[in-house]
C-alpha cells in the first residue's frame, strides 16, 4: 500500500532555513573560515587549493558561521573539516553520509557538508553515498577524487584505471573502476557535477550551485596526489592538451570540445549514440542540447560515458540538476505534521495518555 | 450465563500452540489483555520459529504463547503449561514434553488426519492410541465447529477455517471466567474495514464461549481472582513497547528532541515500529541503509543536540561496534539498545539469550569502555530506558540498554508511573567560551572537563563563538586538538576510563529476610523472574537463600565485592556460558559458581531452585 505523502511546498534553495548573517554584520572574509590548525597535508597536494577555494567561496554564502558544519570520513580529504573555523566532525571511514543525513535530519537550520574521497565514499563508504543520493538528504558531498590511497601510502582506490601499478598491484589493478557521476546519476542523484581542484573559478561556480541545491550535490573534485598518483589529470591540465579533451557543459548550449579552429561537436548518432563530429560536418538539427534539469536522467549519463580512461573527453561541469524533495525535509514535515494535527507539541498529559495506553485498567 | 459450577484456583499456565499461520500469538495476546484487565498478575513467553511460515503442519512451523496468571506475585511465565491447546499434530508434538502428565491437551481434532500425522512421524493417532492416557485429553473439532458455527456467512470455507483461532479463544475465556468485550473491541478496530470478517470472527469467539457453556465435555470453568496489587494504574507491556515509551519519556524529560536511527532485526524491530509511530510525541525515525547508518545517524543527531539512539540486535552491534567507538572518542551521548538473541553470527534470531554482554563491555578497538543497563523484567524496560538516557547526557557517552528476546516479547502488567514523578533529565549546552588560549582570548576548549563528572561540554552547532572539530583521532586534553603525545594519549584513555567507572551508580541491594544464609543467588538482566522464583520456593522448602540482581554492569554497583565477599557461595545463573562469572572473578577474585543454559528460552523456577537446594547441601 501507498499513500500520497500530500507534502508541503519544494523548498527551492538549500540554504533555507540556515540563519543568514545580520544585515550590518562585518563582512566575511576567508579568514573567518580558517582555523588555527597546522594543515598538514603534503607539499602540492591538490587539497590545498580546493581548501583556499572553499574558505574564499564561503563568505559569498552570507550564513552565519556557526551554523555550518563540515563532515567527513577518513583519509587525506577526510583532515579538511580540522582546517575550517566551523563546527566540524572527521568521523571515521565512509560513514560521514550516515552521520551527516541524521545531523541535518534533526537540524534544519544547518548548513551541512560532506567532504570525502574516492575510498572513503566509493569503497568503504560505498552504501552510505548511493542511499544519501537516492534519498536526497539536503547535504553538499564534495568528493576528492584522486585516483589512489593515499593516507595508506599508495593502494589503489575505486577510481583507479584498470592496469594502473601501484604498491597492492605490481601487476596492474584488475578492478574495473567507477564513475563517480555515472555512479550518482544511477542513484537518483539530483545534483550531480565535476570539477577540477585547478580552475578555482569554475569550482567556486559549482560550489554555490550545490550549496544553493536542495537535496543531496554531490560534487566530484578532480584533485591530484603529488606523491603516490603525482600527473594523473597532467593532460587534461596541461594547457595545450586541455582544450581538445575537457568538454565543458553548460546548460541549454550545444555539447562541444576543441578549440575555435578545431571545434567538435555532440550529435545523436543514428543508432541513438552520441559522437563528436567536426562542427563543419554536423547537422545543427542533430546537436545535442545540455538540460540539466531534464527529468529523465538519461542524456545526463550518456554524458558522463564520454569519459575515457585515456581521457580523449572529459566532461566536467553539472551533469544534473532537478529538484524533488528531500529526505529530512519529508521527515521533519510527517513529525510536524502529527503535531499540528494533535494540536502542538506533546505536554505532560499527552505523555500521561500514551504511557496508561488504550488498554488499561485502575487498581483501587 | 453459564449453568456450571465454578471452581476457584489460585494460578493456571496455559499455552496456546499452533502453526505459525493459525494466529496464536494474536490469540495469546488478547487472552492476556483480557487477563490483565481482571486483575490477575501475569507474565508471557511467546516462542515463534524465525520463519515467516514454515510448511503448514511441520514441527518448524510451530508457533506458541505460554501465559502464566495468578492471584498473587508472578514472577516467571511458568515451568510447565496446565493446559495446551494443540492445534495441530505438529503443535502437540512439540510441545507435550513440556507439558506435565495430569495436564489438560485441547487438540484441534479435525487436524489430526493422516497427512498431518505423518508429517511429523506419528504412525497412529496419539489422541487415539491411548498414549496420552496420563493427560486430560479433549478432542475437539475446533475447525468444523467453527465453520459449522459461519455457515451463513458469504465467506469461503477458507476464510471461515481461519476464525478457529476465536473458536479457541472463546473457548478458553469461558473455561477461566474472563470476560470477551476488550477482545471484541479489539477485532472491531482490526477488521473495521472488513465488516464480514469482523462479524465472523465475532461469531467464532462468541460460538467458542457457548460451546464451553453447554458442552459436556467440560464439567466446570475455573475462576483465579485478581492479584493484590498496589493502587494505582496498569496496562500489560511488552518489553519492546516500555523501552520504546522509556525513551519518549526520557525525551520528555530531557528536553532533547528523539532521533532514532536503525535497521530492522529481530527482536529489536518492534521499538523501531512504535516509535515510528510515536511522531506526535517530536520523534523523528530514521530506518537506515544498514546497521552503521542507523548508529551514524544517531551519532549524526546528537552532534546536533538531538537524543540519539540506535535499536538492534548481536549481530547489528557487531556492525555499530566502529560507531561506537567513534562516540566512546567523541564523547557524545547515545544510546545503543541490544535487545539479545541466540548467536553467534545469524544464532536463533527469536529465541533469547545473554550472551553479549562481553561485546557490549568490550567488543571495540583500544580501550573504550561503555556504561552497561540491564532491565530486569519487560516493564523495567521503561525504567533502564531512561536510565539510559540519564547516563548518556550527564556523562556525554554511548551507553548500551542490554534486553533480550524474553523481555522484549514477553509481557506483564505494569503499574503506570505519573510522568510528574519521572526523573528530570535537565540537559544543559555549552553557550559561553570555557578557556583562554595563549594570547588571552576568550576560547572553546571542547575537552575540558566537569570536575565532578569528568563529562566533556555539549556545544551543539548554532552555538555562536564555540566552533569546533572532533573526531576520531586522539585529542589533546582541554582543547581537544589532534595529539600524537604520549603522554597526552595515556592520560585521555584513564580520563575515559575514570569517567565511565565515576557513573553513579546505586548500591545493590541484598534479598535475605533470614539475614542466615550462605548461599547468594545474583543475576543480571531477564533472569530476574526465574531467580527470584527459585528463591521463593526454595524458602518455601526452608531453604535460606539470599537473593540480588545487577542492573548496571559497568560500572558495577561500589558495594558489589563487599557482597560477595559476605557469602560461602554465590552462584550466578546467565544464559551465557558465564561472561558476568568471567567478570566478577576477573575484578573481585571471587570463586563465583555459574550456572549456565543456552536453550533459546528463560531458566525455569525447578531448574534454579534445584541449584540453590544442591548448593546449600553442599555447604551443609
Amino acid at each position: 500500500m501507498t499513500i500520497d505523502l500530500g507534502m508541503p511546498q519544494l523548498l527551492a534553495n538549500g540554504l533555507a532555513g540556515v540563519p543568514a548573517l545580520a544585515a550590518d554584520a562585518a563582512k566575511q572574509t576567508k579568514k573567518d573560515f580558517t582555523s588555527d590548525q597546522e594543515v598538514r597535508w603534503c607539499p602540492g597536494c591538490g587539497d590545498y587549493v580546493i581548501l583556499a577555494t572553499v574558505q574564499g567561496f564561503l563568505p559569498e554564502l552570507g550564513l552565519k558561521r556557526e551554523n555550518v558544519v563540515f563532515v567527513s570520513g577518513i583519509g587525506c580529504s577526510s583532515r579538511f573539516p580540522y582546517y575550517v573555523e566551523t563546527y566540524g566532525m572527521h568521523s571515521i571511514h565512509g560513514r560521514a553520509p550516515a552521520i551527516a543525513t541524521g545531523l541535518v535530519t534533526a537540524r534544519p537550520d544547518l548548513s551541512v557538508w560532506v567532504v570525502t574521497g574516492d575510498g572513503d565514499a566509493l569503497s568503504i563508504g560505498g552504501n552510505h553515498l548511493i542511499h544519501a543520493m537516492r534519498r536526497n538528504v539536503n547535504l553538499t558531498i564534495l568528493l576528492f577524487n584522486n585516483q589512489i590511497y593515499g593516507l595508506t601510502k599508495g593502494q589503489y582506490s575505486p577510481t583507479s584505471k584498470v592496469g594502473q601499478v601501484t604498491k597492492s598491484t605490481p601487476m596492474g589493478s584488475v578492478d574495473q573502476p567507477f564513475n563517480p557521476v555515472s555512479l550518482a546519476l544511477g542513484a537518483e542523484a539530483t545534483f550531480v557535477a565535476r570539477a577540477m581542484e585547478s580552475d578555482r573559478a569554475e569550482l567556486t561556480t559549482i560550489l554555490k550551485a550545490a550549496a544553493q541545491h536542495r537535496g543531496t550535490a554531490l560534487v566530484e573534485i578532480y584533485q591530484n596526489c603529488p606523491i603516490f598518483n603525482d600527473g594523473a589529470f597532467d593532460l587534461i591540465k596541461d594547457r595545450t592538451q586541455q582544450e581538445a579533451r575537457l568538454v565543458r557543459l553548460r546548460a541549454g548550449e550545444p555539447v562541444t570540445v576543441g578549440t575555435e579552429e578545431e571545434r567538435k561537436v555532440l550529435v545523436r548518432g543514428t543508432d541513438g549514440g552520441l559522437v563528436f563530429v567536426p562542427e563543419a560536418e554536423a547537422d545543427p538539427a542533430a546537436y545535442v542540447i545540455h538540460e540539466p534539469g531534464a527529468a529523465d536522467p538519461s542524456q545526463a549519463f550518456a554524458l558522463s560515458r564520454l569519459d575515457t580512461a585515456d581521457m580523449t573527453h572529459v566532461p566536467m561541469g553539472i551533469f544534473r540538476q532537478v529538484e524533488r524533495p528531500s529526505y529530512d525535509d519529508l521527515v521533519r514535515a510527517q513529525v510536524d505534521g502529527a503535531q499540528d494535527v494533535a494540536g502542538g507539541p506533546a505536554g505532560d498529559a499527552d505523555l500521561d495518555a500514551l504511557l496508561r495506553g488504550n488498554d488499561s485498567w485502575t487498581v483501587a | 450465563m453459564s449453568s456450571k459450577t465454578v471452581e476457584s484456583i489460585d494460578r493456571v499456565v496455559i499455552r496456546f500452540a499452533g502453526d505459525s499461520g493459525d494466529g496464536m500469538q494474536l490469540t495469546g495476546d488478547r487472552f492476556t489483555s483480557d487477563t490483565a484487565a481482571m486483575g490477575n498478575d501475569l507474565s508471557t513467553l511467546p516462542n515463534f520459529p524465525a520463519e515467516i511460515r514454515a510448511p503448514q503442519g511441520t514441527l518448524p512451523g510451530v508457533s506458541s504463547f505460554q501465559l502464566h496468571f495468578a492471584d498473587h506475585d508472578v514472577l516467571t511465565p511458568g515451568d510447565a503449561p496446565d493446559v495446551l491447546v494443540a492445534m495441530n499434530p505438529a503443535a502437540l508434538k512439540a510441545n507435550l514434553a513440556d507439558v506435565p502428565r495430569g495436564a489438560t491437551i485441547i487438540a484441534n481434532t479435525d487436524e489430526f488426519g493422516t497427512r498431518n500425522l505423518a508429517k511429523v512421524g506419528y504412525a497412529a493417532n496419539p489422541l487415539e492410541d491411548g498414549s496420552l492416557e496420563s493427560w486430560h485429553v479433549h478432542g475437539l473439532p475446533l475447525t468444523s465447529m467453527t465453520v459449522e458455527a459461519l455457515a451463513d456467512f458469504d465467506l469461503t470455507r477458507k476464510e471461515k477455517e481461519r476464525a478457529k483461532n476465536m473458536f479457541a479463544l472463546g473457548l478458553l475465556s469461558w473455561m477461566y471466567s474472563r470476560p470477551t468485550d476488550a477482545t471484541e473491541n479489539f477485532l472491531a478496530k482490526k477488521f473495521g474495514s472488513k465488516p464480514e470478517i469482523l462479524a465472523a470472527n465475532l461469531k467464532a469467539l462468541a460460538a467458542g464461549v457457548a460451546y464451553g457453556e453447554t458442552t459436556e465435555e467440560f464439567v466446570s470453568a475455573y475462576a483465579v481472582g485478581p492479584a493484590p496489587m498496589p493502587a494505582g494504574t496498569y496496562r500489560n507491556i511488552t518489553g519492546n513497547a516500555a523501552l520504546a515509551l522509556g525513551l519518549v519519556a526520557a525525551s520528555h524529560r530531557s528536553g532533547l528532541p528523539l532521533v532514532l536511527g536503525s535497521y530492522p532485526i529481530t527482536p529489536a524491530s518492534d521499538i523501531l515500529h512504535t516509535l515510528s509511530s510515536l511522531k506526535r510525541h517530536g520523534v523523528t525515525t530514521m530506518q537506515a541503509e544498514d546497521e552503521i547508518a542507523g548508529i551514524g545517524m544517531a551519532l549524526g543527531a546528537s552532534f546536533g543536540g538531538a537524543l540519539g539512539v540506535t535499536t538492534t540486535s548481536g549481530p547489528g552491534v557487531a556492525l555499530k561496534s566502529e560507531t561506537i567507538g567513534l562516540a566512546v572518542s567523541l564523547e557524545l551521548p547515545l544510546v545503543i539498545v541490544d535487545v539479545q538473541r541466540g548467536g553467534p553470527s545469524t544464532g536463533l534470531p527469536t529465541k533469547t539469550e545473554q550472551a553479549d554482554l562481553l561485546q557490549a563491555m568490550f567488543g571495540r578497538n583500544g580501550e573504550s569502555p561503555v556504561p552497561i543497563v540491564a532491565p530486569q523484567t519487560p516493564s523495567d524496560c521503561f525504567d533502564a530506558a531512561m536510565e539510559a538516557v540519564r547516563i548518556a547526557t550527564t556523562y556525554r557517552t554511548p551507553v548500551f540498554v542490554l534486553s533480550d528476546g524474553y523481555l522484549a516479547n514477553g509481557s506483564e502488567p505494569w503499574l503506570v508511573p505519573e510522568v510528574s514523578s519521572l526523573p528530570a533529565l535537565e540537559v544543559e549546552f555549552a553557550t559561553e567560551p570555557n578557556g583562554v588560549d595563549a594570547q588571552g582570548n576568550r576560547v572553546f576548549h571542547p575537552y575540558q572537563r566537569d570536575a565532578e563528572t569528568l563529562a566533556r561540554p555539549w556545544a551543539v552547532p548554532g552555538t555562536a563563538g564555540l566552533e569546533h572539530r572532533i573526531g576520531g583521532i586522539e585529542k589533546a586534553d582541554v582543547t581537544g586538538n589532534i595529539s600524537y603525545d604520549p603522554d597526552n594519549h595515556d592520560r585521555m584513555t584513564r580520563l575515559r576510563q575514570a569517567k565511565v567507572d565515576g557513573v553513579t551508580v546505586p548500591d545493590l541491594e541484598v534479598d535475605d529476610p533470614s539475614g542466615s544464609a550462605r548461599v547468594l543467588m545474583l543475576g543480571w538482566g531477564s533472569t530476574y523472574g526465574p531467580i527470584a522464583a527459585a528463591v521463593r520456593a526454595a524458602r518455601k522448602a526452608g531453604h535460606a537463600v539470599a537473593r540480588t540482581h545487577l542492573r548496571h554492569l559497568n560500572p558495577f554497583p561500589a558495594n558489589l565485592g563487599e557482597v560477595l565477599a559476605a557469602y560461602d557461595r554465590v552462584i550466578v545463573p546467565e544464559m551465557n556460558l558465564g561472561q558476568l562469572a568471567l567478570l566478577l572473578r576477573a575484578k573481585y577474585l571471587v570463586d563465583v559458581r555459574s550456572h549456565t543454559a543456552v536453550r533459546g528460552l528463560p531458566f525455569t523456577t525447578t531448574e534454579l531452585a534445584d541449584v540453590i537446594t544442591a548448593a546449600i547441601e553442599e555447604l551443609a
